[in-house]
């Protein structure tokens, strides 16, 4: 990937492209995801502890671990494989189908590099995007909770700042990375890779996305395993 | 010039190319004709390194492509215009951003002159205000302009064109033919083109190879195919009444 660097002033504009397409257009519907998502996980572990021994700001708590462990770096990662990996591998694809990556070879450009490497620089802003899912996701939790008065808002940030364990983050951006690259790599061999017509770029996209989730929930596993335990 | 001695290519067991030998000349358009499937796509990207081959070499004005350092094959393939069978436009980028593409790769040219170039060439092939169209919005014979254009933008010495007018109704497929050769005749290009069309071997064909299953089963011009006994070739070319009878009076003509 690395050979025959492609022109910089060609692969700034490829890169920041990549950035709006990948990142930038994400953000929504992540934003929209997460702010829901931790609002129902507040919500659930609210009506799970009506035990009265049960202090309030635990539904914080929960909200707070569940989201920045796993719902945020693992669960929008997999939600990112259909949409920024279905889009990479669906766009590489059709220039594989379509002689435009035999139409850069015959330039002399090193095909790889020219589309795959601005995918990783740009996904090398994702864990921004996974940042702001971890905060959407708490603020959903506070406003359910206290927009259903299953606790105030002084219990629940009392809840999202007990026994915080700062290697939690560590651990989660170190997921974050990780998934970042399965997220460019995975998609991006699916597409350039593949043979045929405009049906198998569908199919294509469809197995990338299997594939790029799969890896990456075993990967969740791993990672926990050796970090956590 | 283009020479080409005893090439062949495999795909596994399967052995597509059986030791052809020809050679291509500058400022003439020369076509590989054949039947679908004969290995006349796989020739050209032999021809154009995308693929590697077994034996045989290639050569490009006496230089042997494979044996050329990393660096000169760079050069000999800069010298390379190529005209994909779909077009192959880069889906993102206007018409004129496609065409300037190579300018912006390999040369230092500012923008003003990309510019100059571009608006030159596209004039060459006949479109014009078109500029800033997607390819998506092109038809299919605009398409086939621009991606002349883009393939002769930074005058290349060879121009390889895998059927350059299929997918196109036959006027236009006329028009895109002579379009070709009046710029090899022009820039004294050394064209090669793929094709099975009778049309453009009647139209273009300075210099025809007929390929059938790998092997070179004839080679000659549009002047000489009509009157070649050669039995592949006339079974190929007499598929249609229409030439059949073309040949009965062509040969009572010159008789
Ligand atoms: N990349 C490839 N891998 C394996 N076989 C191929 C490949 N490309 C072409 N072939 C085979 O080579 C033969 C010639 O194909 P081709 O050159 O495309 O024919 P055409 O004369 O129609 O252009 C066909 O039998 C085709 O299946
Ligand atoms: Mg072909």
């Amino acid at each position: 990937m690395f050979r025959k660097m492609t022109k910089w002033s060609v692969m700034k504009e490829l890169i920041l492209k990549d950035i709006d397409d990948l990142v930038i257009g994400s953000i929504g519907i992540v934003a929209f995801i997460s702010f829901f998502v931790g609002s129902v996980v507040t919500i659930q572990t609210a009506l799970n502890i009506d035990n009265p021994l049960i202090p309030k700001y635990l539904v914080g708590f929960a909200t707070r671990q569940s989201v920045i462990l796993e719902f945020a770096p693992t669960f929008i990662s997999v939600i990112m494989a259909g949409k920024v990996g279905s889009f990479i591998t669906s766009s590489i694809g059709t220039m594989r189908v379509t002689e435009q990556i035999d139409a850069l070879e015959v330039m002399g450009i090193n095909s790889i590099n020219y589309l795959v490497f601005p995918k990783f620089i740009a996904l090398s802003l994702y864990p921004f995007v996974i940042s702001i899912a971890m905060f959407l996701g708490i603020v959903g939790g506070l406003v359910a909770c206290v927009y259903g008065g299953y606790a105030s808002i002084d219990d629940y940030i009392m809840g999202i700042q007990i026994d915080f364990i700062p290697f939690h983050i560590v651990y989660a951006f170190l997921k974050t990375f990780l998934f970042a690259f399965v997220l460019a790599t995975v998609p991006a061999y699916h597409g350039y890779f593949m043979k045929g017509g405009a049906l198998e770029v569908g199919k294509a996209s469809t197995t990338s996305f299997v594939w790029t989730s799969v890896v990456i929930i075993l990967l969740n596993y791993i990672l926990t395993q050796l970090l956590l335990s | 010039m283009i020479e080409v001695k005893d090439l062949n290519k495999s795909f596994g067991e399967a052995h597509i190319l059986k030791g052809i030998t020809t050679t291509f000349e500058k400022g003439k358009t020369n076509l590989i004709i054949g039947q679908s499937g004969s290995g006349k796509t796989v020739f050209l990207k032999c021809l154009l390194g995308l693929f590697n081959y077994e034996q045989g070499s290639i050569s490009y004005d006496g230089k042997i492509f494979a044996q050329l350092s990393e660096d000169k094959k760079r050069d000999v393939r800069a010298d390379i215009g190529m005209v994909f069978q779909g077009s192959a436009l880069f889906d993102s980028m206007t018409i004129a951003e496609n065409v300037m593409f190579p300018l912006r790769m390999f040369t230092k040219m500012s923008k003003e002159e990309m510019l100059d170039r571009a608006d030159f060439v596209l004039k060459r092939v006949n479109l014009e205000n078109a500029h800033h169209k997607f390819p998506a919005e092109a038809s299919g014979g605009m398409q086939k302009r621009v991606a002349i254009a883009r393939a002769i933008v930074n005058k290349p010495k060879y121009l390889f064109c895998d059927e350059p007018n299929s997918g196109l109704d036959p006027k236009t497929a006329i028009v895109i033919d002579n379009l070709i050769q009046e710029i090899t005749d022009e820039y004294q290009i050394t064209t090669v083109i793929n094709s099975h069309d009778m049309n453009s071997v009647m139209e273009i064909g300075e210099k025809i190879v007929f390929l059938k299953d790998g092997l070179k089963a004839w080679e000659g011009s549009k002047e000489t195919i009509f009157r070649t006994d050669n039995e592949v070739v006339t079974d190929f070319v007499y598929s249609s009444n229409l030439f059949k009878k073309v040949r009965k009076m062509y040969l009572e003509e010159n008789q």
